[in-house]
């Protein structure tokens, strides 16, 4: 609950409802976040402690790693922190336009980082013959990042509920009908574009390899799948219109600010697992 | 009062809430199973867990007695050695898991948001989740003892490699270690959801004037211990991921013929177990040193001396792991470092000890039955400490390791301290809970029973560790020269088992027939004690200011200047809407029930199952936060009962 009851204004670093001025939610996940640091802390320890002690036959890292893609996609992690903060920003002014288009922002690099990551763990596994039980690099390393993976998606996840949460009209009730129900297509369009995105995407990726490849062969091998995706965008931009006055102002900035914590915490603990895991080695 | 006048709430509530679809009525039920199932208040949510650890700490003192029998005479053969070893594994689980922790967590929800003035917790749906979840984790670990597979029988430590698919079969016959798996980690979850929102209402929703030092020690230590749960149980999550990665997806982490390394298992084990001995003993130091200034008509004796102390008792604590693996030869450098900071730790104990003594101190001591299980306290925990700092030294401990002289330590730590700690805790605010007083007579008698069948059981362990007897060994030879201490100790058990029962047949009887009494029966001098009797679910009818450290005793000898603040506050109050609670949900319930249905899945091995499991889990958690926080507002007329009828209004 944030205070505006006197003057209208709100002030979003004060809470006048709790003890110490801090609203619940961001104490709450200040905790949270701690105990996530000791929850990376362990599985980073892991990968270390067994890259320092391999067993015999293990592979060499250098040789698996495809260290411009993973720079690439830290790049593209590192920048989506950008764009959270801006969403976090536009909607403690208020400015509803620019939190959504930040939050879609938001997400797209978000999805950039997963697909290059079902990428990465394709080619590892087919490619460079590195599984999760043929060594004990394979085990660490697809848990650890792994991990982070379910992280950034479930990230993926509360961010486009937030989004579409930014379309709830006013003048629906908690529980109003028409509106859960469109809520529920919304996700599920979503869905639909965000599975087919990343699943044209990474095959894009794997052809590249092939040398027949063409880029009209490419799309007539994925004629289905590429409707799809558009038919799923064309039906965002569709419920993605703007509807009337909504139920989504600067009371809503502590929300997005918990979840812009979640973020950029998921962001960080990339920023260290890219270089312990990663550029160490190349050192 | 800031907190009020400032608030949302500027007394313009919608009249009636609109029509609303079935899936998202809120239940309004006060009473039966449905209120009980939906609840959000944390005073019920204490009760659940109080009632479900209490049952658990029966059904782990049964494996005890039933341990005590095999090992009353030599070469007994009343268990097998499997059925042993699942008794073993299944007591210490269940002890600790199942039946510390939570009753722990029942005073934390019970007691600690009356003594900081707080209506409910910061959370009060996410607290329902907790406890729910805490009953799928139970579920789960004792659902073996159902199946074909048995119970969990590979220790509560899962040493690598007792835990690898070599030793522990998954499905061939058994499935038992998956099952252990599983239910530690619902019940991590459980446990550091209900501490996110302990930490976040102690430190946000104090009553005005209710400052950190103001802070009852008994909150405090709910504090501590709840940054504890959050910070260590991380450590034993990952150790368990990669264990179930072991059994079911093939990896080696701990597997050592493909370069796994079982001593990895230990540290992070211990990264969180040594932690987890202070999680299980720092809510039993609060509630003792709120028991002992009461009846000793004093106050605490150094207050922020016994506060910090346990801040560097938790502090310490994640840096001591490695002293339950002096033996694992981890080098010279290593022993000698864990081995001092083990010994440091005994300086914060022993601060508190004196403490407490410095309380009893000059006091006018009144023996009543909380007063003599914390004097127990006292003394028992002091030697469980005193065994401790034996262990401390690595050279000694070399000596005692996995023999009964640890077994007879930690008893006396666990037993002596956190249970003797949490009973007292239970007669002293059972009147507070349910308007009733146990008998002194019965109250006494059941303390001295438990307190000489304790001492009985577990003194003559400590010889029969020194001469040797290993731990975890279902049953000895007849020349070790064993027998009457381990028969000595098994008629202690029984003495034990007899004290309990009588502890329980009077709580009950106490329950339905004890003696009733008015509010604040002991001349207390905290918060919790102000409310009225039975507890109203707003628990305070006007949000207290708070003046001093005892902020109750305060209240009792300042009348007037109270009273004159109160009315002003209720009127304040009054004027901005009315008390606002709030509502009561399905979710949290729903939510856990989806995690039983994917955990057991994935202990199964269906993984089809399991994503149901997890898609169940979403949508009860979309609903969930579609459906708000929700809250309606009270009214009280001036005897502090609620006016009917309560005017909804949408949640925020």
């Amino acid at each position: 609950m944030s205070s505006h009851s006197a003057s209208g204004a709100i002030d979003h670093h004060h809470d006048a409802t709790t003890s110490t001025g801090i609203p619940n939610k961001k104490v709450f996940m200040w905790t949270f976040l701690a105990s996530d640091c000791m929850f990376f802390g362990a599985l980073i320890s892991m990968h270390v402690v067994y890259r320092i002690h391999p067993p015999a036959g293990s592979p060499d890292p250098r040789s698996i790693f495809s260290i411009e893609l993973t720079s690439f996609s830290t790049f593209i992690l590192l920048m989506s922190s950008l764009l959270m903060a801006l969403a976090v920003n536009a909607i403690q002014k208020g400015n509803l336009r620019s939190t959504r288009n930040n939050l879609l922002g938001t997400i797209f690099f978000g999805l950039i980082f997963l697909a290059c990551q079902v990428y990465e763990f394709q080619h590892f596994v087919h490619d460079r013959g590195l599984t999760l039980s043929s060594s004990l690099f394979g085990s660490t390393f697809y848990t650890l990042t792994g991990t982070h993976g379910c992280h950034v998606a479930i990230g993926v996840l509360w961010l486009i509920l937030m989004y579409i949460r930014t379309f709830k009209p006013s003048d629906a009730d908690q529980s109003s009908k028409p509106w859960f129900i469109m809520s529920i297509v919304h996700l599920l369009v979503f869905a639909v574009a965000v599975i087919l995105g990343v699943y044209v995407v990474v095959d894009f990726g794997h052809q590249l390899h092939v040398p027949t490849f063409t880029i009209g062969s490419f799309l007539a091998g994925h004629l289905l799948p590429l409707i799809g995706l558009a038919a799923s965008i064309a039906g965002l931009m569709f419920l993605g219109r703007s509807r009337g006055p909504v139920d989504f102002d600067e009371r809503n900035a502590i929300d997005v600010e918990s979840m812009g914590l979640y973020w950029h915490f998921v962001d960080i603990v990339w920023i260290i697992i890219f270089p312990v895991v990663y550029l160490l080695e190349y050192i | 009062m800031q907190a009020i006048t400032k608030s949302d709430f500027i007394g313009k509530d919608a009249p009636v809430a609109e029509k609303r679809p079935l899936i998202f009525t809120r239940p309004t039920a006060k009473t039966g199973l449905v209120s009980w199932l939906t609840t959000v208040d944390h005073k019920r949510i204490g009760l659940l867990y109080g009632v479900s650890s209490l049952i658990f700490f029966l059904v782990g003192g049964f494996e005890a007695l039933l341990i005590r029998v095999q090992l009353a005479v030599p070469n007994n053969t009343f268990l097998s050695a499997q059925a042993y070893n699942e008794l073993f594994t299944m007591h210490a689980t269940t002890m600790i898991f199942l039946a510390v922790m939570p009753l722990s967590a029942a005073f934390f929800n019970y007691i600690m948001p009356l003594q900081i003035g707080a209506r409910d917790v910061a959370f009060p749906r996410l607290n329902g989740f907790a406890f729910w979840v805490f009953v799928v984790g139970a579920i789960i670990l004792n659902v073996g003892w159902f199946v074909k597979s048995g119970a969990p029988d590979v220790g509560w430590f899962g040493y690598a490699p007792l835990t690898s698919t070599a030793y522990s079969n998954q499905f061939a016959t058994d499935m038992s270690t998956d099952l252990w798996v599983m239910g530690l980690q619902v019940l991590g979850v459980s446990s550091i959801v209900g501490s996110l929102n302990f930490i976040v209402t102690i430190i946000n929703l104090r009553a005005p004037g209710m400052t950190m030092m103001r802070l009852p020690v008994f909150t405090w230590m709910t504090l501590i211990t709840a940054f504890l749960i959050v910070l260590s149980f991380p450590a034993i999550t990952i150790a368990l991921v990669a264990l179930m990665m072991d059994r079911s997806f093939g990896t080696s982490f701990f597997e050592v013929s493909n370069g796994g390394l079982p001593i990895l298992w230990q540290h992070l084990f211990w990264i969180f177990g040594h932690p987890e001995v202070y999680i299980l003993i720092l809510p039993a130091m609060g509630i003792i040193s709120e028991i002992l200034p009461t009846f000793s008509r004093k106050p605490l004796f150094g207050y922020p001396i016994i506060v910090f102390s346990g801040a560097v008792i938790g502090l310490l604590g994640f840096g001591v792991w490695s002293h339950h693996m002096f033996t694992t030869g981890m080098g010279t450098m290593a022993t000698a470092a864990f081995s001092v900071a083990t010994m440091a730790i005994a300086v914060p104990t022993g601060v508190k000890i004196f403490n407490w003594i410095g309380t009893l101190w000059g006091g006018q001591l009144q023996m009543r039955t909380p007063m003599m299980f914390a004097l127990g306290f006292v003394w028992m925990f002091m030697m469980g400490g005193l065994s401790g700092i034996m262990h401390s030294a690595a050279p000694a401990d070399a000596q005692q390791q996995d023999s009964y002289f640890v077994v007879a330590h930690f008893h006396y730590v666990l037993i002596g301290g956190s249970i003797f700690g949490l009973l007292a805790g239970i007669h002293y605010w059972f009147p507070l809970i349910f308007g009733r007083k146990v008998s002194e007579a019965w109250g006494k008698a059941s303390f001295w029973v438990i307190f000489v069948g304790f001492n009985v059981t577990f003194f003559p362990m400590h010889f029969l560790g020194l001469n040797g007897m290993p731990r975890r060994t279902f049953t000895y030879d007849g020349n070790m020269g064993w027998n009457s201490a381990n028969f000595i100790a098994s008629v202690g058990a029984m003495i034990l088992g007899i004290g309990m029962a009588v502890y329980f047949v009077v709580m009950l009887y106490t329950y339905f027939k004890g003696e009733k009494v008015s509010r604040d029966p002991w001349g207390a001098r905290t918060l919790e004690w102000s409310i009225p009797n039975p507890p109203p679910e707003h628990n305070f009818s006007v949000i207290p200011t708070v003046h001093a450290r005892d902020a109750f005793w305060y209240e009792k000898h300042h009348r007037e200047e109270i009273d004159r603040e109160k009315a002003q506050h209720a009127a304040d109050e009054e004027a901005h809407g009315g008390i606002h609670m709030p509502s009561q949900s399905w979710f949290p319930i729903l939510a856990a029930t989806s995690i039983l249905i994917g955990g057991l899945f994935i202990t199964n091995h269906h993984f089809l199952g399991a994503i149901g499991g997890g898609v169940l889990l979403f949508i009860a958690v979309y609903l969930w936060a579609w459906e708000g926080p929700g809250g309606y507002h009270l009214h009280l007329d001036k005897h502090g009962n609620p006016i009917e009828p309560k005017d909804g209004h949408a949640g925020h």
